[in-house]
């Protein structure tokens, strides 16, 4: 599955419920169905908010489903991470205005078995996480 | 009731908070400047969040209900939440909101409080 759309908030929802359609041909339980609804959204949400300063631009969603193995890969070309390992502790945020609680890269990592961050300044980032379905 | 806005409910120095089916980081962006004004303009010493139409809500949520916690901690004041299902009771434990602020079945036992 490639998905192809602007990094607008209103399409957090939009994006997670075609994953979770998606994800439905390998007879997932509801829970696994949340689990990589929010998963996704985290992703998406970071993108909406830090891939392009602001701007528009687009976000790619590309999922696979391979025997039981559900991969998913978020990815924008934007401003991609500095430090990606500091991005990812737990309740880390640049947000000032503390509406942000930082757990975004903590829930998709507790929500999928794999997740790997690819990203560096000026290139963009992609998130690629994975999970055993039926497990 | 729109699904996908906040709603607001007054009981005496209550504020009961309606969420929306989808709490995401789309449908939480008024709900800061809304809350801000609303406890600006009127007496609150207890905010409930109503989750009861919620059936999605990811960690922008928690920021939401954390800072909404801080803010009323500073002025003495209580939060409560009420009618989680078992997607958001989930999210909530993860992160760490149930040590912080009560969990109610309905929202009559979070009034009554």
């Amino acid at each position: 599955m490639r998905l192809e759309m602007d990094s607008l908030s209103e399409n957090e929802e939009f994006a997670r419920v075609v994953v979770a359609v998606f994800l439905s041909r390998l007879n997932p339980t509801l829970e696994e169905i949340d689990d990589v609804k929010t998963a996704v959204s985290e992703a998406v949400t970071n993108a909406v908010i830090h891939g392009y300063g602001g701007g528009v631009g687009k976000i790619r969603i590309l999922a696979a489903a391979e025997d039981r193995e559900f991969t998913v890969e978020i990815s924008d070309r934007g401003a991609g991470i500095a430090d990606v390992k500091k991005a990812m502790e737990p309740m880390f945020t640049t947000d000032p205005s503390g509406e942000r609680s930082g757990m975004g890269f903590s829930f998709m990592e507790a929500f999928m078995d794999q997740v790997e961050v690819i990203s560096a300044p000026g290139q963009g980032t992609k998130v690629i996480m994975k999970k055993r379905i039926g497990a | 009731m729109s699904n996908d806005t906040f709603t607001y409910e007054a009981r005496g120095q209550i504020l009961i908070i309606h969420l929306p089916k989808e709490l995401d980081h789309h449908n939480c962006r008024n709900l800061r400047y809304e809350t801000d004004l609303l406890l600006a303009e009127n007496y609150i010493n207890k905010v409930i969040f109503d989750f009861s139409k919620t059936e999605f809500m990811d960690s922008s949520g928690i920021g939401v209900l954390l800072n909404r916690y801080k803010q009323m901690a500073g002025s003495g004041g209580k939060v409560a939440i009420c009618g989680a299902g078992a997607q958001v009771k989930r999210i909530l434990s993860m992160g760490g909101v149930c040590r912080l602020i009560k969990n109610f079945d309905t929202k009559e036992a979070a009034i009554a409080d």
